[in-house]
């Protein structure tokens, strides 16, 4: 459909303003939100994740485009309650405990928004035992980990092992990435998945989260 | 002390010093904690590591400031502290210097007595010791390591231009009348905020020598930052900035610098420095290794001369032994 097609150019083209615009114009029209939010929001974040990743586009064009997603999602979020939509599943991330770098983590919550996931980002700094008790109060399906620093991928291993202890391991699902962490570092420490960039982790998300 | 810029002027490659995060892992630094704490608390850890490489031959010794900007170290809840730790920094450098010093003379003094006792000596404190006793007469410059903030600028993130430029004002200010010789701006991606120090540096002095280096991805369609800065823009950004020496650091290990640096002498006639990564973490059997070795970084580091760097050193994964390494290629060449 034409307008939904704009609003995913004018999502790529990180025009906030007129994907909100489209975005009203579009629920006035009658479209469905669920269809808004696939076949425009989705559809346009998923171009901008793709071009990201092949490097034809940089981190400010993927974070003008997120600021138009949000312009559009936060429009649409009411409807979904109002008709009882609910998203694809809950995730809950964080930077792990001893890590401040939070850029790449946002770009994956980005994504997975982008995605129809519901994200409780934690931010940075996450304890082993937050992400856990986040996890069941929110009844989240998944526990994303990120770490920037070679040191804190034992967090990470806590966690998972924490998972166990309480017999929520194959309930809650476990995802990890950043730039030290690796399939081979995932698969060692016990994490259900790996993502190597943001794009990738939502691939890995939906094929876990089926 | 000859002038630093009229050495890298006549044509001298000098080299720098390697990791200072990597050592200080090693020496029991927990994750999570303010690198820049041990400034204040174990000086005496700074200074072993910058011994060990003025002991491999570096001459450009970088201060442990990379995150001690005001902004940074708000981070940690220590903003208030950032003169004390980069004035920390400074004296550890400097202590470690003298020290490093008074060790040559002794050594000389002993060559001058028996030579047997000095080839005793030698032999006793291994190779490195003895190439340093072959460079009693080189200058060192102590640099501030200057990072980025971890913020993101307006209008894609929520940090404006003059919190940055307030924040490397305050840390440079404090480092240089703590008497640095130059400064290392590194690790960028961000054109504009490797600019707003330059320009910050230029502020406070218009003559101290800076070096200002930019961390690049190797894309399909030639080198670029996270940020999308390519190495052409990063060199005439960073030159009319004000910088004296531009290039790259972290992010790549050497044989993607070398190409990184042909790329640089392609785009500036300005002299380069290029700090290479010992290749990319990989985590074995849980710990973390750095894949290049001592003897690799030997094998590789003729081409950074060939591509015309002036100021060759190390980033992460580097230690005082790849530091070594370069000095005997640089060494070599030398008429």
């Amino acid at each position: 459909m034409e307008l939904l097609l704009e609003i995913s150019t004018s999502l790529q083209a990180g025009d906030d303003g007129r994907v909100y615009e489209l975005t009203v114009k579009a629920i006035e029209e009658g479209i469905g939100p669920k269809e808004i939010l696939d076949d425009g929001l989705i559809a346009g974040m998923n171009v901008i994740g793709e071009r990201f990743r092949r490097h034809e586009i940089f981190l400010p064009d993927v974070l003008l485009a997120a600021r138009a997603m949000y312009a559009g999602l936060d429009h649409l979020k009411p409807l979904f309650l109002r008709d009882g939509i609910t998203g694809r599943g809950t995730v809950v991330l964080g930077t792990v405990q001893g890590d401040l770098h939070d850029i790449g983590k946002n770009l994956v919550g980005i994504m997975l928004r982008g995605a129809g996931y519901e994200i409780i980002d934690l931010g940075k700094d996450v304890a082993p035992e937050t992400f856990i008790e986040t996890a069941e109060k929110e009844a989240a399906q998944l526990i994303g980990m990120s770490t920037l620093l070679t040191t804190t991928t034992p967090v990470m291993a806590r966690v998972i092992e924490l998972l166990k202890e309480k017999g929520l391991d194959g309930q809650i699902r476990t995802i990890v990435g950043g730039a030290p962490v690796s399939e081979g570092l995932a698969r060692e420490i016990g994490a259900d998945s790996y993502g190597y960039d943001a794009a990738n982790a939502v691939e890995v998300v939906k094929a876990l989260l089926v | 002390m000859s002038s630093f810029l009229d050495r890298v002027r006549s044509g001298e490659v000098l080299v720098a010093d390697g990791a200072m995060g990597t050592l200080l892992f090693e020496e029991g630094l927990e994750p999570g904690q303010c690198p820049e704490r041990m400034n204040l608390e174990r000086p005496d850890i700074l200074e072993s590591i910058a011994r060990r490489y003025l002991d491999a031959g570096a001459e450009i010794l970088h201060t442990n400031t990379f995150g001690a900007s005001a902004v940074k170290l708000a981070d940690y809840g220590l903003a208030e502290q950032y003169q004390e730790i980069n004035r920390a920094a400074v004296a550890a450098a400097r202590s470690a210097l003298a020290a490093h010093r008074l060790a040559q003379e002794t050594v000389a003094q002993g060559e001058e007595t028996t030579d047997a006792a000095v080839a005793t000596a030698r032999s006793a404190v291994g190779s490195a010791a003895a190439s340093a006793t072959e460079s009693a007469s080189r200058d060192v410059y102590v640099s501030c390591s200057c990072g980025p903030s971890g913020r993101i600028l307006e209008p894609y993130g929520d940090t404006a231009e003059t919190v940055l430029y307030e924040g490397f004002e305050q840390q440079l200010g404090a480092i240089v009348a703590a008497g640095v010789d130059l400064i290392t701006i590194e690790t960028m991606t961000d054109l504009r905020e490797a600019v707003l120090a330059v320009r910050a540096t230029r502020s406070i002095s218009p003559d101290i020598p800076v070096m200002a280096t930019m961390t690049f991805d190797d894309t399909p369609r030639g080198f670029y930052t996270v940020m999308g800065v390519s190495v052409e823009q990063a060199a005439e950004g960073l030159l009319e900035a004000g910088a004296d020496l531009i290039g790259s650091n972290c992010g790549n290990g050497i044989e993607t610098m070398v190409r990184i640096a042909r790329a640089f002498a392609e785009a500036t006639d300005q002299p380069i420095v290029i700090q290479s990564n010992a290749g990319l973490p990989e985590i074995r059997e849980g710990r973390v290794y750095f894949p290049e070795s001592p003897a690799f970084f030997a094998e590789k580091a003729p081409e950074l001369l060939e591509a015309g760097v002036s100021v060759v050193g190390g980033c992460c994964g580097t230690t005082p032994d790849h530091i070594l390494a370069i000095r005997r290629v640089v060494d070599e060449r030398k008429p």
